[in-house]
């Protein structure tokens, strides 16, 4: 197995005023190909940091994050977005849809960043949708959705693209038990049947035992189980 | 733009008040930047097609306005020894001296206002084929008529066929109303320039000369003659296109620089105000546009996704304001003309160039406006904007 994610001496502050907030230390992580990782640990210890230097989203202070054999940490902001774009799907604790766009239209979003035409882009849409069963909310908009229809949603968002990996910081932390389990379920099915490397991102132990591995974060050390 | 435009329409729909006010400020200033422009054209366009190229007017140099130029019989004379004068067809040369004056009449409303007076000769009729009496009859020469413009009798009380206009110790009958194509003589009272020369007792000394030209090409030949000859030193002469044009010149620029001075600082309100509303678009859209960055969209996309967004608000403020002045041409209105010191009517009007500017202006606003918060919303730091939510 390869390895997609290399994370060496990873360092990250924060600066509030003058004063320095240190959040991740030394940390040292890999992920595989294929995987599924979960990350706990208590409020405060990084976890939505680390995912989001990952992501490609934020700036380690020192050390090297190595995603698919390129070193994001050293990408220019533009050249940084494109890669976002292309190599990571987003899954958002309050789903972070568009309200003025319909499904159909916000899952459209992260296509229009691509060469496809119109059509192709109706196809993968399509297709997204119908992996989340929601291709009959297509026209819907966010408002006339339950909350984990709207994760749903956003889950296709995420995976239209294409992405080699999906980050999802507290996915079900606002859904109701069953909305949770659907979410969960789904997660692991892409996992399994499509390939997509995974990092969640909870406080619920339950929805850690879906993945493959569990890591700990605390006071920005990982404990790896 | 990657960011779709109907996200940015929607969003209008989205907050359909600040939107509409915001619009409202923006049309509103640009009615008025619009109406200023369209009043200064308007006043141009109606003085303008007051002269003809072929007609020349000799005036007395620094005299401001007709009624302040003197030009006695000698000069007059000068005048007629002068090459390329058209004649009728008996031969007589087309010149008509004329004397100016300015009355007094009441308005409606009891306010008073001035009013030319010109004297004409008999061929003037060579000289003005616009003019065309709508009512009445044309004025006799040799005695005290007088025909008065369609615009002067619409709008002063007294000023009707039959009616008697007194000046200069006598009584003048109103025998005819003529029009004039819109231009500044309807704003005029004419008569026999001998009966108001005799009334004022001025015995041969006119205010003008008018007179046609064989042909319009000859000007600068007859204006190289009028400059050599030393008699003629201390008068002008310009063809009565440039006089007219030159006179609203005057008027024209006054009203455009104090309307452009007044429109721009009203215009600092509206770019506020559409800076007030993006800022606030972009704080409360703040986790969306972290949301867009995310999935990849550039900070320029960003950028240009809410200047678009201000740009629009601007262009809609500026078709609705020049919709709004553009009703304004339905109404003519009348005001002293500087250049005469007498009552002109005119009507607003508007001009492609004035729908242009008034455009620009619109989208400056917007653009300025929406500037510095289409930045901060691009400049967002991404975590930061996802953790507002
Ligand atoms: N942008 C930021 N600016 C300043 N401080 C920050 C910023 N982001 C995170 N922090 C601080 O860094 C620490 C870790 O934050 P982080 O969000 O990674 O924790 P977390 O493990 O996700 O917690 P939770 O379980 O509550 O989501 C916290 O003390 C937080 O206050
Ligand atoms: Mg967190």
């Amino acid at each position: 197995m390869s390895l997609i994610i290399q994370i060496e001496n990873l360092s990250k502050s924060y600066w509030r005023d003058s004063m320095e907030i240190p959040v991740l230390h030394n940390l040292n992580l890999e992920v595989e190909r294929g995987g599924f990782l979960s990350l706990m640990g208590p409020s405060g210890s990084g976890k939505t940091t680390l995912l989001n230097l990952i992501a490609g989203i934020d700036r380690p202070s020192s050390g090297k994050v190595i995603v698919n054999d390129s070193d994001i940490s050293k990408m220019g902001e533009s050249a940084l977005a494109k890669w976002r774009a292309i190599n990571i799907g987003f899954v958002f604790q309050f789903y972070n849809l568009i309200p003025v766009l319909t499904a159909y239209e916000n899952v459209e979003l992260p296509l229009i960043l691509t060469k496809l035409s119109r059509k192709e882009r109706k196809k993968h849409v399509e297709t997204a949708l119908s992996i989340v069963g929601l291709e009959d909310r297509m026209h819907h908009s966010p408002r006339q959705l339950s909350g984990g229809q709207e994760q749903r949603v956003a889950i296709a968002r995420a995976i239209v693209a294409d992405p080699l990996i999906l980050v999802a910081d507290e996915p079900t932390g606002d859904l109701d038990k069953n909305s949770a389990d659907e979410i969960l379920t789904l997660m692991k099915r892409l996992n399994s049947e499509f390939d997509k490397t995974i990092i969640i991102v909870t406080h619920d132990p339950h929805a850690a035992r879906i993945a493959k591995i569990v890591h700990q974060l605390d006071k920005g050390e990982l404990i790896i189980k | 733009m990657k960011i779709p435009i109907k996200y940015i329409l929607r969003n209008f729909k989205s907050r359909k008040l600040t939107t509409m006010i915001t619009v409202s400020g923006i049309a509103l200033v640009v009615f008025v930047f619009a109406a200023v422009l369209m009043m200064a054209y308007g006043i141009q366009s109606t003085l303008i097609a007051t002269g003809s190229i072929d007609n020349v007017k000799i005036v007395r140099k620094a005299a401001n306005g007709e009624i302040s130029s003197i030009i006695d019989g000698e000069t007059q004379n000068v005048v007629r020894s002068l090459p390329h004068i058209a004649v009728t067809t008996e031969g007589k040369q087309i010149i008509s001296n004329e004397p100016v004056v300015i009355i007094n009449l009441d308005k409606p409303d009891g306010a008073m206002g001035n009013i030319t007076v010109r004297g004409v000769s008999p061929l003037s009729n060579y000289l003005r084929p616009q003019l065309k009496i709508k009512e009445g009859r044309m004025f006799k020469f040799g005695v005290r008529e007088l025909i008065v413009g369609s615009s002067i009798s619409k709008r002063f009380v007294g000023a009707k066929i039959g009616d008697i206009v007194k000046f200069a110790g006598d009584d003048w009958k109103l025998v005819g109303i003529f029009s004039a194509d819109g231009s500044g003589f309807e704003s005029e009272i004419l008569g026999d320039a001998l009966q108001l020369l005799g009334a004022f007792n001025r015995g041969n000394t006119v205010s003008t000369i008018t007179l046609k030209l064989d042909d319009a090409k000859n000007f600068d030949t007859f204006k190289r003659a009028f400059d050599a000859d030393r008699r003629l030193q201390q008068f002008e002469v310009k063809t009565e296109r440039d006089y007219f044009e030159e006179q609203s010149e005057l008027m024209a620029t006054f009203i455009r620089v104090l309307g452009i001075f007044v429109t721009v600082i009203f215009s600092f309100g509206a770019t506020i105000g559409a800076m007030i509303t993006m800022y606030s678009a972009v704080a409360n859209r703040t986790v969306e546009v972290g949301t867009f960055r995310a999935l990849g969209f550039s900070r320029r996309s960003i950028l240009a996704a809410f200047l678009t967004e201000s740009i629009l608000i601007s262009l809609f403020g500026g078709l609705l304001g020049i919709l709004l002045a553009s009703l304004l041409s339905f109404f003519s209105i009348s005001t002293l003309n500087f250049g005469s010191f007498s009552e002109l009517e005119f009507s607003f009007s508007t001009s492609p160039s004035i729908i242009i500017s008034s455009l620009v202006f619109a989208l400056t606003m917007g653009i300025i406006g929406g500037f510095l918060p289409a930045v901060r919303a691009a400049r967002m730091n991404i975590v930061n904007a996802l953790r507002a939510g």
